[in-house]
């Protein structure tokens, strides 16, 4: 029964990373190149959501809408809030990423004609992926364990799981709570191991980020 | 007895043997340099000789003390040699004083103000006392060098240790650290110096020891080295030398 | 869109105690953490391990899970503790690990040369850490320290689900008894981000204070 809630936090761990690349590369590439206008609201979004605490965006993305009339599923509401929330730190990560590769390279892709969106789609964004890794595999280490915060909307992961396995059988509550942490260690060393693969197999000799950054820069 | 005696020194660097059996010794006042081409092991002697790393075989004697011994009194050996390292390697966190202070007043156990007067004078005879609140990032090259070479003096050492202290300098910076060592050899310090520096060795070295491949290779005073070398190998590094780095000192 | 300035003094309660809460539990962290990197540099086999061990899991799981385990399950196993001991003792527990993970890599950023320079001159192991590789490594730690510090701040917030009334627990007070979820939640997360914004200063000038030139980095905003 745990285990089937394991599977709505990865499942809830999928989505929101995907939010999360997908709206945090785009944040990044705004600050780096949208412009003054642009490139501010970027940083303000990137701020914003990554100095508000995850509980709080969570209520807010679950509980404000219902004020309004609609009703948001758990799951959703869990997904767009951490999702949003992990695009600013992804947007951080990527836009270090970008700011590391040397202007130069730049200079001769435009020197041989190239458009500057061709330059920064073909030369850049490769090199600037390749080093994000380090810092994204921090990312996912913490999103990970952030997706059991979804327990405080409702969302029947495996934290709700196991209250009610309490609830029922009281004495169980240490057993039932140590077995989620192992799984959840289980959980993080295969992520981290299968990322390490990941990063050797894309390696490219020359190329590479000094210092996987810290926890949620 | 030498104050100094280096016997039968050999080391490995995993399979790499970088010291194949090398002895000398060094009297007190003895000013003796150390030649020879990059990476025969000249630095893994010095180090060996202040247990920084310890040899695979072999001994070494300080003042009648073996260094080498297991039961070796480590600490207080070290405090009796001072060491002089191509990079500085001065404190980032302290100022220049800070620096020169801290081996009397942590190791030596000496008073603070007693150890601050020392610390200044030593600054002040590396020419370095208006310096003594600065931070080691706020000073050139040289000038760190010549710090650190403050505060190997302020441990009132019986020998010195030079690990091609010019090596990291820029050219115009060398000079000012040269002319604190050979100020130092004349006023008797006992020093073995590893070096690039000719024109260093020709004026002050008391004998010159030329190293290749771990193995001393002929050793002799400056005068018997350079005019009738007994190897053609000496010779030849010699004669690259010169032509490499001129005639400096 | 409604909005009571009544919520301000219930709020404030709620805000001395998350207030509370971060700096007791960095307090253990701190404590803890460098005991627990100490360990793990300077310790010999017996000491380095399980100070390894104890890093990795706490920073391998959930902090909601450590709490709930510490509020809901100790009970199962007769060790009753207060919902404010909960929660402080899981927050410092976590940040603990985090902590002794960012001085390992100050001390091991302190270039070896220190060391040599130190030892060479005859200073015991003890003071050359003490005296030449802490003093720096506190310093090169400063930006993970302080990114830490925020980040514990914002989690502080989970001690609600313990019914603490921190900041995130008194809005979930009132949210509950006049349905105007969004205001409420919306005036709290400026509350976090005005807090955050602060604290974030105070760090810079601190870490301006305590800066050597040409040692460490500077904080990023």
């Amino acid at each position: 029964m745990l285990l089937g809630g394991v599977l709505i936090n990865l499942e809830l761990l999928f989505a929101l990373l995907i939010v999360g690349l997908m709206v945090g590369t785009l944040v990044a590439l705004l600050q780096v190149y949208g412009g003054r206008f642009f490139g501010t609201l970027a940083s303000a979004y990137a701020w914003i959501f990554r100095s508000i605490p995850a509980i709080v965006l969570l209520f807010l993305f679950y509980f404000g809408p219902s004020e309004f009339g609609a009703n948001i599923p758990p799951f959703v509401a869990a997904t767009l809030a951490l999702g949003l929330r992990s695009s600013a730190y992804q947007s951080q990560i990527f836009r270090g990423a970008l700011q590391a590769i040397p202007h130069g390279q730049i200079l001769a892709a435009r020197s041989m004609g190239m458009s500057r969106i061709n330059a920064i789609y073909l030369i850049v964004i490769p090199q600037a992926l390749r080093i994000s890794i380090a810092g994204w595999s921090n990312e996912f280490s913490s999103v990970v364990k952030d997706t059991t915060l979804a327990y405080v909307v409702g969302l029947t992961e495996v934290l709700r799981r196991v209250r009610i396995i309490t609830d029922r059988h009281y004495d169980l509550a240490m057993l039932a709570y140590l077995t989620v942490a192992l799984i959840f260690l289980v959980l993080t060393y295969a992520g981290n191991h299968a990322l390490g693969w990941l990063e050797k197999r894309l390696r490219i000799p020359g190329l590479q980020m000094v210092g996987g950054g810290t926890r949620e820069i | 007895m030498s104050l100094l005696i280096v016997e039968n020194i050999h080391k490995k660097y995993g399979t790499e043997e970088v010291l194949k059996g090398v002895s000398f010794s060094l009297e007190r006042g003895d000013t003796k340099v150390v030649i020879g081409p990059s990476g025969t092991g000249k630095s893994t002697l010095l180090r060996c000789i202040n247990h920084l790393s310890s040899p695979d075989a072999g001994r070494v004697w300080l003042d009648e003390v073996e260094v080498t011994a297991a039961k070796a009194k480590i600490n207080e050996l070290r405090a009796q040699m001072g060491f002089v390292f191509q990079s500085f390697n001065l404190f980032s966190h302290l100022t220049a004083l800070s620096n020169v202070r801290i081996g009397p007043v942590k190791v030596k156990r000496m008073k603070k103000e007693a150890a601050t007067k020392l610390a200044m004078e030593e600054l002040d005879r590396v020419g370095l006392a208006e310096k003594a609140d600065c931070y080691p990032a706020q000073l050139s090259g040289g000038q760190q060098q010549r710090v650190s070479i403050a505060r190997a003096l302020a441990m009132s050492p019986k020998l010195i240790l030079f690990d091609e202290p010019t090596s990291a300098l820029d050219p115009e910076l060398i000079g000012e650290v040269l002319t604190v060592m050979i100020d130092l050899a004349k006023s008797g310090m006992t020093m073995l110096v590893v070096t690039h520096e000719m024109g260093f060795a020709r004026s002050v070295a008391d004998e010159i020891i030329f190293m290749e491949h771990g193995v001393i290779v002929e050793q002799g005073t400056p005068e018997q080295l350079f005019s009738s070398p007994k190897s053609p190998r000496t010779g030849e590094f010699l004669h690259k030398i010169n032509e490499l780095y001129g005639e400096t000192g | 869109m409604i909005f009571e300035w009544s919520w301000l003094p219930q709020l404030a309660h709620g805000l001395i105690l998350t207030i509370e809460i971060t700096v007791t539990c960095i307090a253990i962290g701190v404590v803890l953490g460098i005991l627990l990197a100490l360990g793990r540099v300077y310790g010999g086999k017996w000491i380095s391990i399980p100070c390894s061990i104890y890093i990795q899991i706490f920073r391998g799981t959930p902090l909601l899970v450590q709490l709930l385990m510490i509020y809901y399950g100790l009970p199962s196993w007769g060790i009753m503790l207060s919902a404010f001991t909960s929660g402080v003792l899981a927050l410092g527990l976590n940040t603990a690990a985090y902590q002794a993970e960012y001085l390992r890599g100050a001390i091991q950023a302190v270039k070896t040369g220190q060391l040599f320079a130190a030892r060479s001159m005859g200073m015991s192991m003890v003071q050359a850490a003490r005296y030449v590789v802490l003093p720096q490594a506190f310093r090169i730690v400063i930006p993970s320290w302080s990114n830490e510090l925020i980040l514990m701040l914002k989690y502080s917030s989970i001690v609600f689900s313990v019914t603490l009334l921190d900041l995130m627990g008194v809005a979930k007070r009132i949210a509950s008894h006049n349905f105007l979820y969004f205001e409420v939640y919306i005036v709290v997360a400026l509350f976090y981000l005005a807090l955050v914004f602060m604290v974030t200063q105070l760090l810079r000038m601190l870490e301006k204070k305590v800066h050597i030139p040409g040692l460490g980095e500077h904080l990023e905003g």
